[in-house]
């Protein structure tokens, strides 16, 4: 259903910061796969994010959405079938809208925005329907600013609108990481049951590697642009954090390697 | 003072245009000193030709919004700044402004139009003041609901969130060019009535409307607020009228006409500067959060100077 094949991107080519973000890679997820990503700083993780959200415009390779190549189109022409939710709490909502004016926007995605009115009574009773949900009483402030939440109520409502109208895809760009751990929690078990009421199909980066193997259904690991490891259901299930901590290991030694080699 | 008043109500249809690219859009557009002198032309010049003086002033909201178009498309498709593209469409069309007349003014004097056509009914007076602030308000009405439908919504969060809103598979591109029509297009119709109501267009009465623009939506949102666009387009209109009265009281203690436009710059100026200074916040502190005159000028200072306005956001 999303299929990424052969993928590269380089930044800054030919020069001294020339950075390889993605080399080559492939990477199919089937409808409603839930796949976490991993890795350190600089493995690409967020280019792979960018490149099928259409942010980013890879240098070769194809993606595919349903059978459909999507490489040529632009961020906003994907987002009709792409929903993201971003690391930053403030990035995916308009603060100085309300509540209703934002969901009302997350509800016309991938339809044409005319001059019927934005919010209106039976919008709002599905806004509130769906706002309890969340179970932090927003369906009752449905005339409040955004700018006026805080920030995990701000990435719970910013998780509710990229999800409101069923994308395609579901992108998560380390959206817990600036949360305090109770507020992670939360966005987290929104998310698990979000994905799973929805089956949506999911690619979610993290740097929490104890959420990466509790939350989906299938594990990757980057490291310097490329997938090095590729874990399914039934083997990650057994897995242990010091497993991957141990992955990491070996990784790191590489590059110890590495510096060994250029002195 | 019956003049001042009708003149700021004229005028509030222009301010309603700057509010809409400098608050909604985030976006200082300087086409407006030129889409001002192109809608009073445009009109000017339909009206001498014994056009219908309504359809006249129609013909200047298109005239303007092409202008804005234009600003528009350098801006999104030419990824040239802002400010540089509204300065490049407003340089070239004082050219295109002295086609459209042919000259340098054309004088409407003996001629039918909106205003003489008003008069009619109500001479100078309450009565056409009042005539004025209905239309004005008319202005404001549809551009209250526009931004409250699902096409203004997007136009709102064009200017709010960019990301956030491109995410929602909205083109910001076309949302900014939407934006910088309709905003010339209501400066266009201001120009085009302004020249009715004085009897004349000119080629330089559109120089520094810019500032004219900005400080009666600094000026409103300061005094009468701007918690929501209902509140916000009211303030921008009285802002507007306010503005001009203290023109004519400045006019009236023996100001020279011709200072005008310094003293506009000079009262810009100190909107943005009174924000920054420390007694101001002091006074200010009584009230809850940033100081609606630091909130409206905003999108006019550089990121430094609001620093304390975004970190009291992120606390909020």
């Amino acid at each position: 259903m999303l299929n990424i094949a052969s993928v590269s991107k380089t930044f800054f080519p030919n020069t001294v910061n020339e950075r390889r973000a993605l080399v080559d890679v492939n990477l199919e997820l089937k409808e409603g796969d839930f796949v976490t990503v991993i890795g350190s700083n600089g493995a690409g993780k967020s280019t792979l994010l960018n490149t099928v959200a259409g942010r980013i415009h890879q240098d070769t390779g194809v993606v595919s959405l349903d059978g459909t190549d999507v490489s040529r189109l632009k961020e906003h022409q994907r987002a009709a079938q792409v929903g993201r939710v971003f690391q930053d709490p403030m990035a995916g909502t308009a603060p100085n809208l309300s509540i209703e004016e934002n969901l009302s926007l997350a509800d016309r995605r991938g339809r044409p925005r005319g001059l019927s009115r934005g919010v209106t009574k039976s919008k709002r009773d599905r806004f509130a329907e769906a706002l309890k949900q969340l179970e932090l009483g927003l369906e009752g402030r449905l005339k409040t600013k955004v700018g006026l939440l805080s920030g995990g109520q701000r990435q719970a409502l910013s998780l509710l609108m990229a999800t409101y109208s069923d994308p395609r895809v579901l992108l998560l760009d380390e959206h817990t990481a600036a949360l305090d751990p109770q507020r992670a929690e939360l966005v987290t078990r929104l998310t698990r049951s979000v994905v799973e009421d929805k089956g949506l199909t999911t690619l979610m980066v993290t740097h929490n590697m104890v959420q990466a193997l509790e939350v989906g259904n299938r594990l990757i690991m980057m490291h310097e642009g490329r997938i090095i490891l590729d874990v399914g259901a039934e083997q990650k299930a057994q897995m242990t954090p010091q497993d991957l901590l141990a992955e990491f290991g070996k990784l790191k030694g590489a590059v110890v390697d590495d510096k060994t080699l250029l002195q | 003072m019956i003049t001042a008043f009708e003149l700021g109500l004229i005028y509030a249809i222009m301010a309603l245009g700057v509010y809409l690219t400098f608050r909604i859009l985030n976006f200082p557009d300087l086409t407006v000193d030129g889409s001002f002198t192109s809608g009073a032309a445009t009109a000017a010049i339909l009206i001498t030709n014994e056009v219908d003086p309504f359809l006249a002033t129609a013909a200047a909201f298109v005239v303007g919004s092409l202008a804005g178009m234009i600003t528009g498309l350098l801006h999104t498709k030419g990824n040239i700044n802002g400010l540089l593209a509204g300065i490049l469409t407003m340089i070239g069309l004082y050219s295109i402004n002295l086609r459209i007349m042919d000259g340098a003014n054309v004088p409407l004097l003996g001629q039918d139009t909106v205003i003489s056509m008003m008069r009619g009914f109500t001479g100078v007076g309450w009565t056409s003041v009042a005539v004025l602030a209905a239309v004005a308000l008319i202005f404001k009405l549809i551009m209250d609901w526009y931004l409250q439908t699902d096409n203004g919504l997007a136009l709102r969060a064009t200017g709010d969130n960019e990301q956030m809103i491109s995410s929602f598979a909205v083109s910001t591109d076309r949302q900014k060019i939407i934006g910088l029509m309709l905003s010339n297009g209501l400066v266009g119709i201001a120009g085009a009535v302004v020249a009715q109501h004085q009897g004349f267009a000119d080629i330089g009465m559109g120089i520094g409307l810019i500032l004219v623009g900005l400080a009666s939506v600094i000026v409103g949102q300061a005094i009468f607020g701007s918690r929501s666009v209902i509140q916000a387009t009211l303030a921008v209109i009285l802002g507007a009228v306010v503005y001009r009265l203290a023109i004519q009281l400045a006019l009236n203690v023996g100001l020279n006409p011709n200072d005008m436009k310094l003293m506009s710059a000079v009262l810009v100026v100190a909107a943005l500067l009174l924000p920054q200074w420390k007694g101001f916040s002091k006074l200010s502190l009584r009230r809850k959060g940033p100081s609606p005159l630091a909130d409206a000028a905003a999108p006019l200072t550089t990121s430094d100077a609001h620093l304390s306005k975004t970190s009291a956001e992120k606390g909020a």
